[in-house]
């Protein structure tokens, strides 16, 4: 059992968790994944760990309500346990000095790309950020991804903060105006395309983080194969983090969309229980 | 004395229309008077060959002896000596190929071999249901680390605990048994009876730690310098996939992924439990092992409206145990022999709905000396199909062994180990099961790991002497 230590509401959706597992705490690093089980009835699910504290053995964890197992998990309190957190899977960012380089997070996306901005700014790289969000009330991690950056750059659908556009226009500006030596995009598929286009189009190479459904998360399954460079990967022990240059993006969010129908029924059914609770 | 009969002692089962639709256990097993029955058949060979076939030596005239007197005590006390498992392996051995296949009796015109396996099932289930009181010896003789808790990792783990050493068996899923658990079916090896198996274990002193991912939560080297000695038992799971055009269409499953929906996350009770899985409507899977027949017979179970198999070669040359395949035809799954699929078709929501294949004939014989299957140019049909799943083989589970390289892999991949000592490249690492041999059978993991506890056994004690003579 792992025990939640503190728990926040981030956003109206977005809630933030701090999990105890020492094991964990101790070997996480940037861009590396748990997977959770609330219960013995529950699906597994991953959620990429934004920060760790390895001296109180606790991990962090964001996530956005989209379905089922997400709204289940925003009931969860402090003291409550959930019965497995396994980790840290994946393989870790590739930190290094590389000069000067461009981040853009998306959505919940932040809460994986704020290690990453932390990462590399301690390995002493010149960081520029880009966030972006529908509004401002649902922009999380500003303040954590600004301390880490030398250049924070905010972007809004409505304009509520920062400059009211799409996170690809701040990457085309930033583009125009100086040289970028890697970039990484880090939010909804559709974003992650879009941003891989503007990075390629300026010959930046670009790291994008994929999410596909995933089960064991240990490489076992092929659940969460992607198709990158023509070669079939499994994000959970190749990525989740690729180069996004490589990937067949029509398959790759084809697939994400595989349950949709059984996902629908079973947040359905679980709104209709919660109100008559 | 009564004449023996040709045929085996009737077993009850399940009737194939009522299975089809139901996870429960095909075969319901013998009744005491049943087993004693089936006993009685056995010549009670001096030179007991069915034994010698048996791939961890169980004294099969001895057990069977005792069952035809009655004695289920005696019984099990002779299997336990060579088995921890024994309710597994009655189930899900090959013994057609091994034990019954040299049993002398069924070499004999007209007559059927004793029913081993069956028995082994019914005295191991006995003896799960009247357990003995476990003696739990100190475990004083030192630490020992098992990585997997497949049946190779328990074999090793409970023979290790009753030899007086303290062990902790790492797990990366959230429940024990391996394959035991995510890929073989409730149909065929119910979850409860692998529970009971394991709990046996644990009852034995042995530690299990589940959700630890070695590689990933520690590291194989902190193992290593933790423990006396270690044993790599992380099996060969793996799914290849044949990268032909359509892989990544909705409804294209690995069968690992498949059976692992449905056993580890009991995706056919959904929704109540929160893992989904596609409505099994016109299915095809590829291959012809007992993956493939598992993934076909699920799928029935899932209310399939047709399920077929398609395979290479021809049905003599199916690995999948006969009993399976039987089993299979009488719940409707049909079979397109000498067949390859080329490509899935999808729709424009990339949702399967067919299977290109194309026809094949024997050719040459290869390596193997089975006759290599060649495509008939122009032969190409299609199967509609909402599901495909591809049961082509697995590979070894790279997690641990790509974080150590220390250890030696073969050029497939898997830990080069001496099979006959389970010795690795690092002192007081050990390895085998499917790790070792690639996918291969329960009872030849189950045998590794008898020999690893044994080797690993005289590897400490002499670590141990030999440090207590230079501090002397
Ligand atoms: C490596 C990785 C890291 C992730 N990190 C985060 C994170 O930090 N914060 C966060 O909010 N979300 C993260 N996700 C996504 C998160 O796992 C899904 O939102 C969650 O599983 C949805 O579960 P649900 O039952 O609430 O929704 P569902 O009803 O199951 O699904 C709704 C939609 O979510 C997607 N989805 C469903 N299951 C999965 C799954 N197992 N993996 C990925 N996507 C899925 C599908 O597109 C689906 O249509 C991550 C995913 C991956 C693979
Ligand atoms: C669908 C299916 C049907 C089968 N049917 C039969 C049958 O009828 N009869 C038969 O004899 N055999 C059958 N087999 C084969 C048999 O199950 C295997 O040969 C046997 O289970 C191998 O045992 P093992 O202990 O080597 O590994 P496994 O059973 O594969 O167990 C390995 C365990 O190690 C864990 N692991 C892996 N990496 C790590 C890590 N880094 N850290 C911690 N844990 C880790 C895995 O999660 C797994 O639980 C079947 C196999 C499958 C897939
Ligand atoms: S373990 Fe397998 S081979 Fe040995 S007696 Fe039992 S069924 Fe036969
Ligand atoms: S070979 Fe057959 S008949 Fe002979 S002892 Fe073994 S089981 Fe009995
Ligand atoms: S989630 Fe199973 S292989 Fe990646």
């Amino acid at each position: 059992m792992f025990k939640v230590t503190a728990y926040e509401r981030l956003t109206t959706n977005e809630y933030q968790l701090w999990i105890d597992a020492p094991r964990i705490a101790a070997r996480a690093k940037p861009g590396q994944f748990v997977i959770i089980r609330m219960d013995e009835t529950g699906e597994r699910i991953p959620l990429t760990i934004c920060e760790t504290n390895p001296k109180d053995g606790q991990i962090r964890i964001i996530f956005q309500v989209i379905g089922k197992s997400t709204a289940e998990l925003a009931e969860f309190k402090t003291g409550s346990e959930l019965l497995d957190v396994v980790g840290p899977l994946g393989t870790p960012t590739a930190i290094k000095n590389y000069g000067t380089v461009l981040l853009v997070g998306g959505g919940v996306g932040i809460a994986a790309l704020y290690p990453t901005v932390k990462g590399l700014k301690q390995a002493g790289n010149r960081v520029i950020t880009v966030l972006g969000a529908k509004s401002k009330d649902i922009l999380i991690l500003r303040d954590e991804c600004a301390k880490y950056s030398d250049e924070l750059i905010l972007m809004t659908d409505d304009g509520s903060i920062g400059r009211k556009g799409l996170v690809t226009e701040a990457m085309e500006d930033v583009f125009n105006r100086e040289q970028i030596d890697q970039a990484w995009a880090v939010g909804p598929g559709i974003m992650m395309r879009f941003c891989t286009q503007v990075a390629t189009k300026h010959d930046v190479p670009v790291y994008v983080s994929l999410n596909p459904i995933m089960i064991d998360g240990t490489g076992m399954c092929g659940c969460c194969r992607v198709t990158v460079d023509n070669h079939i990967r499994f994000a959970c022990v190749d990525g989740p983090e690729f180069l996004g240059a490589g990937v067949d993006w029509d398959s790759f969010m084809q697939r994400m969309r595989q349950y949709r129908v059984q996902e629908k029924q079973a947040f359905e059914q679980y709104e209709q229980l919660r109100q008559v609770q | 004395m009564v004449k023996r009969s040709y045929n085996q002692t009737p077993i009850k089962a399940q009737d194939p229309e009522v299975r089809s639709h139901n996870f429960n256990e095909v075969v319901l097993g013998y009744s005491l008077d049943e087993g004693r029955l089936e006993a009685s058949r056995c010549l009670q060979c001096k030179n007991h060959p069915c034994m010698l076939h048996c791939p961890v030596m169980i004294d099969i005239p001895g057990f069977i002896k005792k069952i035809e007197d009655g004695d289920m005590d005696g019984a099990r006390k002779i299997i336990a000596k060579y088995s921890n498992l024994g309710a597994i392996c009655g189930r899900v051995c090959p013994q057609e190929k091994q034990c019954e296949m040299a049993c002398t009796l069924g070499r004999s015109k007209k007559f059927e071999p004793v029913a081993i396996g069956k028995l082994e099932r019914l005295v191991s289930d006995w003896d799960l249901d009247n357990p003995e009181p476990v003696k739990v010896i100190p475990h004083d003789k030192g630490r020992v680390a098992v990585v997997g808790s497949g049946p190779s990792g328990l074999t090793v783990a409970g023979d290790l605990a009753v030899k007086g050493y303290e062990v902790t068996v790492f797990e990366a899923l959230s429940t024990p048994g391996g394959v035991l658990i995510y890929g073989i079916p409730e149909f065929r090896l119910p979850k409860a009876t692998v529970k009971k198996e394991i709990d046996r274990i644990r009852d034995l002193g042995v530690k299990i730690e589940t959700d630890v991912v070695i590689g990933k939560t520690i590291t194989m080297s902190e193992l290593v310098d933790d423990f006396d000695a270690c044993y790599v038992g992380v099996g060969a799971g793996a799914p290849h996939f044949m990268s032909i055009p359509g892989t990544n269409l909705m409804g294209v499953y690995s069968s690992s992924e498949y059976l692992t929906r449905i056993n580890l996350m009991h995706s056919y009770k959904f929704p109540t439990y929160d893992t989904p899985i596609e409505p099994a409507k016109q299915v095809v899977v590829i291959g012809g092992g007992n993956v493939a027949m598992d993934s076909a017979r699920s799928a029935m179970r899932l209310g399939a409206e047709n399920v077929s198999v398609i395979y290479r070669r021809s049905l003599e040359e199916l690995p999948a145990r006969i009993e399976e395949y039987h089993h299979s035809v009488e719940e409707g799954i049909q079979y397109h022999w000498l067949t390859n699929p080329v490509a899935y078709l999808g729709d424009e929501n990339g949702q399967l709905t067919g299977v290109k294949c194309i026809k094949m004939e024997l050719g040459e014989p290869d390596e193997s000396g089975r006759r290599r299957p060649v495509p008939i140019a122009g032969s190409e049909f299609i199967i509609p199909a909402t599901t495909a799943i591809e049961a082509i083989g697995q590979g070894a589970n790279r997690v641990m062994l790509d974080t150590y390289p220390d250890l030696k892999t073969n050029k497939w991949g898997y830990v080069d180990a001496n099979e006959e000592t389970c010795a690795t490249s690092v002192p007081g690492v050990f390895a085998g099961g499917d790790i070792v041999t690639g996918a291969a059978t329960v009872i030849l993991a189950m045998g590794a790991g008898k020999i690893a506890a044994k080797e690993i056994d005289e590897y400490i004690t002499n670590k141990t002497a030999k440090k207590t003579s230079h501090s002397a």
